[in-house]
Parts: C-alpha cells; structure tokens; sequence
C-alpha cells in the first residue's frame, strides 16, 4: 500500500507561534493565555515586544495546564505550582537513570 | 463484556457517602493523572476511575448501578438484564461529561448507547465546533533522532456509525521523525485529529517522542552518554581506542594516567539540532580476571614492584 508520509511541526524551542495560533492551537482565549504568563507558566520568548511569541514547547505547557485545571480542578497558582515540580521530577528522574546500570 | 465494580475501583465501601466518593475521586485523579503519574497504565486507569465516578456521583446513576446487585464481580462475563430498559430517564444521555469513547462497554450497555451525534459538540456548544485533538506516544531508537526516520503509528478513533452507535475505527498513518528529536518533544500534524462539527476545524494530532532504552547508551536532552570500559594498562598508559557513537564509530584518545569515570566530551556528537549535542565517553576500569597462572603471577609481580597504596588518604 502506498501511503503519504505526513510530516509535522517539531514543537521545540526553534518554532514560534503567535498568541493567535497558540490560542488556537489551545481553543482557548486570549485570556488565558495571558493569565499563564501573568503566573509564570508561560514566557514569551521576547515579552518587551508588542506581539508575544511562544516557543513551541510553551504549546506542550499550555496543553498540559488546560488538562490539569479541567481534570483536576486546579486554579492557575496550583497549576503552576505541579508544573513546576514536574519539570524537576523530570529533571531529577534523567538524572537519576544516568546513575543506574 | 466484563462486569465493573466501580466501588472496587474507586477502593470504597458500597454504602460510602457522596462525600466520601467525591474525596476518593479527587484523591485518585491526582494519581493516575496522565499528565502527572508516570505509571505505564496511568491513562487506562484514570479513565476508569473517571467512569466509576461518573456512575457514583450521580445518586440516579448510583443507584440503578447498585439494582444490579452485589453479587457480581468484577471482570465476570455480564449482560444487562432483559428488561433494563425500562423506565430510566437519564436513558441515552449519558455522559455528562468528556468523551463517550473514554467509557467502556459496560457503561455504555447499562447507561445508554442512545449517543447522537451532536453530544461530541456538547463541550463546546452546538453548531459548529472544533475537532478534539488527539494524543499519542510514539517509540523511537536513538539512532532514529541522529537520521530521521519515518512511523507508521495505529490510532484507534471514535466513530458514530448511522444507527448512533459509537465504534472504534482503525487509523494508520506514515509520518516522518525529524532528525533531532528529542525525548518528550511532541510533533503536531495539524488537521490529524477529530473532524469537526458542522464548519468547524479539525483537530490536531499530537505525537510524543519517546526513546526506547537503548542497550549502551543513556541520553540526557540532548546529550548522549555511553560507559566505555578499558583495561588499567589503556588507563595508564594512554591508547587510542575505537570507540562507538550512534552515528559510527570513532578513534578517540584517552590520555596516560586516565582515572575511572572520567568524563571524555566528544564535541557535537550527541543529538544533531541547530544547537549540537555532544556525546559523553565515561570511562569504567575493568579488571582482567586472575584466573590463570600467568594471570596470578603479573597481578603478583605488580604488587611486589609498584608501591602503591590507593588508601593512603584515609588514614589506615
């Protein structure tokens, strides 16, 4: 069977996107995106320019507070809060599997 | 299709208080939250845990889920019985909530297949509606993120079929892993999820990289690091050693007098990208086995000739 290969958007910090496409890419409003920046869950990548960008791992960020606030009924401090523990859960966990056999 | 104990699942009592479901609840989603546990099944089970709830937080639902009495058991082969039909009047508007695929079998046999077409809206509205987005997970080598390579990746997705029944549909798709991937980086095929409803957009398909552990070498963002073992003459006496990097093997110096676990950088050798990894050489001394005569006799000779005493800093 011949079948057309897709290929997507790498979301990593090379790619930028707009607080219009990443509203979209969330459905969520303008609002909230700017209230996750307002509590430090997101940083666009320049913040002295009119026009915000996100990098694309601030799209994986969005995504993953939108489910942790509708799932778990966090508000932005706690979604904030999990997030940054995640992040060094993460960190920690690579750390420690480079330590073992 | 197997039965489900729900009080089971959510490890409460049959006669707990909806206060005492709300707390078991909130205390399981927390666990088994994607998104926050790292358990393999984490997914299945917040799903489960998520339809559990749904049954017992609603004293209605509860409460025709309790007539089918305490003597099933969970995972025994169960069908509703012949009259169930009867007189509910939640019958065929079942899920408040999320996605009726997320609902098993079971759930849907006692609460109602009578699933429209229109309740995928019902999050957003009627009318014209955004596709939902799909999430998936797809397993990569290593070597994969140094030259790119191409997946084809099986998705299950929700269909309505004509009579309103919801099924699972079978989706492959052939997509292509950009060199330079990283562990946890997820690629967005735009349009790849659910279509939408009536004008609206389609969803987004949402790919997660994941490496399969690799057998030498252990990654670290964007850098690699493999254990290179070498013999306590290479260590000391220096050498020149082939030593294996995902991309082919490479010659790499280790200088006279190399300790166990140094750490040998060989520059942008991990992970390509605009910004290079590099590959880390952490070296192991390894000890050949005294285990012959000849063995024994030089392990003897070093130990009259060299004066060396590796515990001299401590004290004994």
């Amino acid at each position: 069977m011949n079948m057309t290969i897709l290929s997507g958007t790498l979301l990593d910090e090379e790619i930028e996107l707009s607080l219009n496409e990443l509203c979209r890419a969330c459905s969520s409003s303008a609002e909230w995106i700017i209230e996750l920046v307002e509590e430090g869950v997101l940083e666009p990548v320049d913040s002295q320019q009119i026009h915000w960008h996100f990098s694309g791992t601030s799209l994986q960020r969005a995504h993953t507070a939108m489910r942790l606030q509708q799932d778990l009924g966090l508000n932005l401090a706690g979604v904030a809060l999990a997030l940054d523990l995640l992040d060094e859960i993460e960190f920690l966990q690579t750390r420690l599997n480079s330590y073992e056999p | 299709m197997d039965f489900k104990d729900y009080y089971e699942i959510m490890g409460i009592k049959r006669d707990a208080t909806q206060d005492e479901i709300k707390r078991a609840y909130r205390k399981l989603a927390r666990k088994y939250h994607p998104d926050v546990s790292k358990e393999a099944d984490a997914e299945i089970r917040f799903k489960e845990v998520g339809e559990a709830y749904e049954v017992l937080k609603d004293p209605e639902k509860r409460a025709s889920y309790d007539q089918l009495g305490a003597n099933w058991k969970a995972g025994q082969d169960f069908n509703p019985p012949p009259d169930w039909d009867a007189g509910f009047e939640f019958r065929g508007g079942g899920y408040t909530d999320g996605n009726a695929s997320d609902y098993s079998d079971f759930f849907s046999s006692i609460f109602g297949q009578g699933f429209g077409g229109a309740q995928t809206g019902s999050r957003q509205g009627a009318g014209h509606a955004h596709g939902n987005d799909h999430h998936a997970k797809v397993l990569i080598d290593l070597e994969d993120a140094y030259q790119g390579a191409t997946r084809s990746i099986t998705l299950q997705s929700p269909a309505v079929d004509n009579s309103g029944h919801v099924t699972t549909k079978q989706r492959t798709l052939s997509v292509k892993i950009p060199k330079g991937v990283k562990q946890g980086q997820r690629i967005r095929l735009a349009g790849q999820g659910s279509p939408g409803m009536g004008k609206g957009q389609a969803g987004d398909l949402y790919l997660e990289i994941e490496f399969n552990p690799h057998s030498i070498y252990k990654v670290e963002g964007h850098d690699v690091y493999l254990t290179l073992p070498v013999t306590p003459w290479e260590a000391a006496l220096g050498a020149t050693l082939k030593v294996p990097t995902p991309a082919g093997p490479v010659d790499l110096k280790i200088a006279a007098g190399t300790g166990s676990g140094s750490k040998l950088r060989l520059k942008a050798r991990g992970i390509p990208g605009k910004s290079h990894g590099d590959l880390y050489v952490v070296t192991q001394i390894t000890l050949p086995p005294a285990d012959s005569d000849k063995a024994k006799a030089l392990y003897q000779q070093m130990q009259q000739e060299l004066a060396y005493n590796p515990r001299s800093k401590l004290g004994v």
